[in-house]
């Protein structure tokens, strides 16, 4: 069950250049350890050590955000679109 | 590492980034940079390049922070796809985002580092007693242990 990730601008230099990428998955979860084995210099920017998802990393299925699913566990289907995005954030301290 | 990496932007656009860091203080200020990397490349020592960096436009936004905007700054992700949307439209990338230090240097945080993605360029302008002062630029590095800093290029008009 191919679902496509599309891979945001700033991540695309650890992916070949490439914009988006097509795995075999059955959640979220799945998908997002197929990107992070397939290039593996984007796990960090997405991933804590400890394997969480980056707080500031955002992750959508066909424009629903996941957190509002069922997170990683979010099951795909065949010819969903998941999509990264980030919120941005700093502060002076 | 990050190759050296230099960023143009025109002096209209550098006084816009101040002139919103001095209005929103003593909140901080943030919006996103909207441009294009250059086919020219900078060479460095290593005989290696990365292409120059121009700023077209900006994208002024909302800090969404109200809990604690004097040293925090936050854009959703929502605000994060309307400036995806405005650059796409105009033919330009989102490259990068800026944002004040209000009463700070104009330094990237522990922070501002581990709630960054590389790639990107971050301008920090620093905001002293309501007078805009420095203006630095920062992309992280590869292994995300720190910023390189990216040099700041005033050009009359940032095109290649």
């Amino acid at each position: 069950m191919p679902v496509k990730v599309m891979i945001p601008s700033p991540l695309r230099p650890y992916a070949g250049k490439r914009d988006s990428a097509e795995f075999n998955a059955r959640t979220v979860g799945e998908a997002l350890g197929h990107l992070a084995a397939e290039f593996g210099e984007l796990r960090k920017h997405l991933f804590t050590e400890d394997g969480k998802l980056r707080s500031f990393v955002n992750v959508y299925v066909n424009d629903e955000d996941i957190r509002y699913l069922a997170k990683e566990n979010t099951p795909t289907k065949d010819g969903d679109t998941i999509s990264i995005i980030p919120s941005i954030a700093g502060g002076c301290i | 590492m990050v190759d050296a990496t230099a960023l143009w932007i025109s002096g209209h656009l550098a006084e816009k980034i101040r002139a919103h860091g001095a209005e929103t203080y003593p909140h901080e200020c943030c919006g996103a940079l909207l441009g294009r990397d250059s086919s020219a490349v900078l060479q460095n020592d290593r005989g290696t390049g990365a292409p120059a960096r121009e700023i077209l436009q900006l994208f002024p936004l909302v800090n969404r922070r109200d809990d604690s905007p004097r040293n925090r700054f936050s854009v959703t992700p929502q605000d994060v796809l309307e400036a995806e949307k405005a650059a796409h439209e105009q033919g330009l990338e989102v490259v990068g985002w800026y944002h004040s230090h209000p009463d700070h240097p104009a330094r990237p945080s522990e922070y501002d580092r581990d709630h960054a993605w590389p790639w990107y360029s971050y301008i920090i302008v620093s905001v002293q007693n309501g007078a805009p002062q420095d203006m630095t630029s920062w992309r992280l590095n590869d292994d995300r242990a720190e910023f390189s800093p990216e040099g700041i290029e005033i050009r009359h008009r940032a095109a290649v």
